[in-house]
């Protein structure tokens, strides 16, 4: 209570008034997932050799920050106690857009033109698209008060539809483009890499960590970032304080639509086609990260840390049970059974802080 | 500007005039003038549902009035949103507490103002230094970071009031501020109050403690049932006064207990203790029982430990220690089973634990009891409407329609459909946290007579307040507590507020002399 808090002004009193008793069990829960993801990687490097090779872990990075990616995007809206579906469907559109600029162009029938892009405009327009799929989830959910695991449901199937449509369920094949045309250069992206340590770091991993990095000084240093909690928190509360809750709410889910078009960028260049059906159930995956990294679907709990940390466990798993030869169906009655546990042990973390305050 | 205008207009800074409200159903204010006088204390009273709230609501721009203007400085403005009213200068301190439970205190002192470099990063340590200084000036130098959720209510509630602070205003709204204060920390607010005036700061003030207002006020505006009825230069206003305007009818002669004979005892507390996270104890050993039809208040200050004793009883503790006779049985379990063993609580937060927002006035109330009206099927509809249009009667719960959302209510009337709920549950004792918080003179007084009414039924009632005189009117037998232990037991014969006030201050070193000298 506040007796225990009161101190005399002496400076060394006012430090340690500031820096306060929760740092240390706050720190216990940032690093229970981290310690979770040492065990789960000590164990597989034991058990298994060709784990802790370099080659793979490379592949293993790459593949965690596809996941991880859309799961940054992810933590935004469920911060806001919101979720949004629709990211597995835009990665896919997404990535149809890119491809179709690339494989036969913007066809302008009146003119019975077609223009081409380069590769940067092309990615710019995918990228756009994303976040305008972002601001319609925003827009129907914060005009239209249509509940966000609907209206998400719903444009989930229109962007799925979309990218289906685009060239009638068939792929875009090829995507390295015509010298004569300008648009070469497409699957750098997926295939470059910084050569760092005698490995070649693909682009992916170092989009993730950007992205990370700029995801979590946005969540704990901005003022965008602090009412992103706080409307998670008590929204009437954050109204009543002048946030703009509407808007920041749908900044969310625009964020959520750029990080799906950075991975449909990403995935479609890595293959080097664009599949109307890629992304399916990543949406899935990506609230597992999320929900693995402590953050609490109620909203206004949870970190970007945790998030990365949770797609790195997701990833570690996969990876070492396939090193390990267990079947997909295995691996995914595994991967339900761990997500269960993390939110367990979560929950049981949080009743012991309640009471202990 | 004229020249030479009004003297007195010349003093007021924020006028509404002929402010009328309609909500569907009601008329929540009509045509209410209300004058804020410059760097004055500006009581507004009433009753529940005389629409203090609603008025200060559409000051604030939550609301928007139907007809009406409001003229600030003397010019008309129009407040369409918080963030507008803010800009004019107005805040407001909530009712009901509006925090971030997830953010800590600097965080939620500053929310939607930080305090930034170039607008894009928060200033952190210069946010949490601030906030100390504002805690400082309110004498509770909680740690600015800690989360509000670890915060007990009536910290929370300094933290609402420094979130105001912290945005100097013109025009500061306090709607009931002092609900979940202590009187030491009414005395702090009132300091604060005080060197706001000297700044120049003009207050609206609501309180339902009409001594607070007898001593803070500069000006009182009375409403009743959406009317305004008198205003009033505080010097010249008597306690009766107030009252019976607000109420249009003198109730000063109402606070006598009846008496009548205690049956057998129906509780009994055995060495119930609660150790704190980090030593020492939240609970220290507390005995006592209590009578059927016995009225027990437990005063103390914040921290004492009611809150925490209720919480206990209702087996929310499962690691406290102690033992709970009901009659002749020993309580254990969850609060289920206590429940239906025959306890039952009516808990401090209203809005928080008492009830479900989103639901009706008849869900809310058949919350605790379903079983009963489960015939092996489903849940017979008549039986519910049935109880529930007795207990509307016997309560006197002024509902149009039991089936409209709870939220529709009044204060008072939303703390009746809660002591309803428990009524149906059909508890052989009754625990009461604060059941007067946040509700008006009438209401107060009907709760009391409730409570009055089901001892001479034979209920044994457990009453906790921080408000001496209440827990003066009410008790037939108090038990003071200090830091988690029972200090002292009075007979409602030989209680003083001064002794209780005494008894509540052991154990609190330094700041005893303190709380001695104001005894309400």
């Amino acid at each position: 209570m506040a007796e225990a808090n009161v101190t005399s002004p002496t400076r060394t009193d006012k430090a340690a008034v500031l820096r306060g008793r929760f740092t240390l069990r706050g720190l216990l829960l940032q690093l229970r997932a981290f310690i979770a993801l040492i065990l789960l990687f000590t164990f597989f490097a034991l058990i298994s050799e060709p784990f802790l090779r370099s080659t793979n872990q490379v592949i293993l990075a790459k593949q965690v920050a596809i996941n991880a990616i859309l799961a940054i995007g992810m933590t935004f809206v469920i911060l806001t106690g919101g979720i949004d579906l629709s990211v597995g469907a835009v990665v896919g559109l997404t990535g149809m857009i890119a491809g179709g600029l690339i494989h036969r162009g913007l066809v302008l029938e009146p003119l019975n033109a077609v223009v081409y892009f380069n590769v940067w405009i092309v990615s710019l327009i995918a990228i756009l698209v994303g976040m305008l799929v972002g601001l319609v989830n925003g827009i129907l959910i914060t005009r239209f008060n249509v509940a966000p695991f609907i209206a998400t449901l719903g444009t989930l199937y229109i962007a799925r539809g979309l990218s289906l449509l685009s060239n009638q369920g068939a792929t875009f094949p090829n995507l390295i483009g015509r010298p004569e045309l300008g648009n070469t250069g497409f699957e750098q992206l997926g295939a470059g890499g910084f050569r760092i340590a005698g490995l070649d770091i693909p682009y992916s991993i170092f989009i993730m960590i950007g992205l990370a990095l700029l995801a979590i000084f946005i969540t704990t240093k901005t003022p965008f970032g602090r009412q992103i909690y706080a409307i998670g928190g008590n929204k009437r509360a954050a109204e009543l304080s002048g946030v703009r809750v509407k808007t920041v709410t749908m900044i969310t889910y625009i964020i959520s639509g750029f990080c799906a078009a950075v991975v449909g960028l990403i995935v479609t260049s890595q293959l080097v086609a664009a599949h109307p059906s890629t992304g399916e159930t990543w949406e899935l995956s990506a609230i597992a990260a999320v929900v693995l990294g402590g953050t609490s679907l109620a909203g206004g709990r949870g970190t970007i840390i945790g998030t990365i940390v949770g797609a790195f466990v997701i990833g570690v798993l996969r990876n070492g049970m396939i090193l390990q030869g267990l079947s997909s169906f295995w691996q995914m009655v595994i991967t339900g059974f761990v997500i269960i546990l993390a939110v367990i042990i979560d929950q049981a973390q949080q009743r012991l802080q309640e009471r202990s305050r | 500007m004229n020249a030479r205008a009004d003297s007195a207009a010349d003093d007021i800074i924020l006028r509404a005039e002929k402010i009328t409200k309609i909500y569907p159903g009601t008329t929540a204010l009509d045509n209410v003038d209300f004058n804020v006088y410059r760097g004055k204390v500006n009581v507004l009273v009433g009753e529940n549902g005389a629409g203090k709230s609603t008025l200060m609501k559409i000051i604030a721009g939550v609301e928007h009035p139907t007809a009406g203007r409001l003229l600030l400085e003397g010019e008309e403005i129009e407040v369409r949103s918080p963030r507008e009213a803010e800009r004019l200068g107005i805040g407001i301190i909530y009712q009901e507490l509006n925090l971030f439970p997830n953010l800590n205190v600097a965080e939620n002192i500053f929310m939607a103002h930080e305090k930034t470099l170039g607008g894009v990063v928060i200033k952190h340590s210069e946010q949490e230094q601030h906030a100390l200084d504002l805690l400082k000036r309110l004498e509770h130098p909680i740690n600015p970071r800690t989360l509000v959720q670890h915060l007990r209510i009536g910290q929370q509630q300094v933290v609402e009031i420094a979130k105001a602070l912290a945005l100097d205003m013109r025009i500061l709204i306090m709607d009931e501020p002092t609900s979940a204060l202590s009187d030491s920390e009414v005395q702090v607010l009132f300091r604060v109050i005080e060197e706001l005036k000297a700044a120049g700061v003009s207050i609206i003030y609501i309180s339902h403690k009409l001594e607070e207002l007898m001593q803070i006020g500069d000006y009182i505006t009375v409403l009743r049932d959406g009317h305004k009825v008198a205003e009033a230069p505080m010097s010249g206003v008597t306690l009766p006064w107030i009252i019976e305007r607000m109420v249009g009818r003198d109730t000063a002669a109402a606070y006598r207990p009846p008496r009548h004979a205690f049956g057998d005892e129906i509780l009994r507390v055995e060495n119930v203790t609660l150790p704190k996270p980090g030593g020492g104890y939240l609970l220290d050993g507390v005995t006592f029982s209590l009578r059927a039809g016995e009225i027990l208040g437990i005063y103390g200050l914040m921290g004492a430990g009611r809150t925490e004793l209720f919480e206990c009883l209702m087996g929310l503790h499962p690691h406290a220690g102690g033992v709970v006779w009901l009659g002749n049985s020993k309580l254990d379990g969850l609060i289920d089973r206590r429940i239906k063993q025959g306890l039952i609580l009516i808990p401090e937060d209203r809005q928080r634990e008492g009830l479900v927002p989103e639901l009706s006035v008849t869900d809310n109330m058949l919350l605790a009891s379903l079983r009963r009206f489960f015939n092996g099927l489903f849940l017979s509809a008549q039986a519910q409407r049935a109880s529930v249009s007795q207990m509307i009667e016997e309560l006197a719960i002024k509902v149009s329609d039991p089936q409209n959302p709870i939220s529709s209510l009044s204060g008072g009337n939303q703390q009746k459909v809660v002591v309803a709920k428990s009524l149906l549950t059909e508890p052989k004792v009754l625990l009461m946290d604060e059941p007067t918080r946040g509700i008006d003179v009438g209401a107060k007084e009907e709760i009391f007579e409730i409570a009055r009414r089901l001892a001479a039924q034979g209920l044994g009632i457990i009453f906790v307040s921080t408000e001496l005189n209440e827990i003066m009117a009410i008790a037939d037998r108090i038990i003071v507590m200090s830091k988690g232990r029972i200090t002292q037991v009075f007979d409602r014969a030989e209680a003083t507020q001064e002794a209780l006030v005494q008894a509540s201050a052991i154990g609190h070193g330094l700041g005893n002399g303190k709380d001695v000298n104001n005894d309400g």
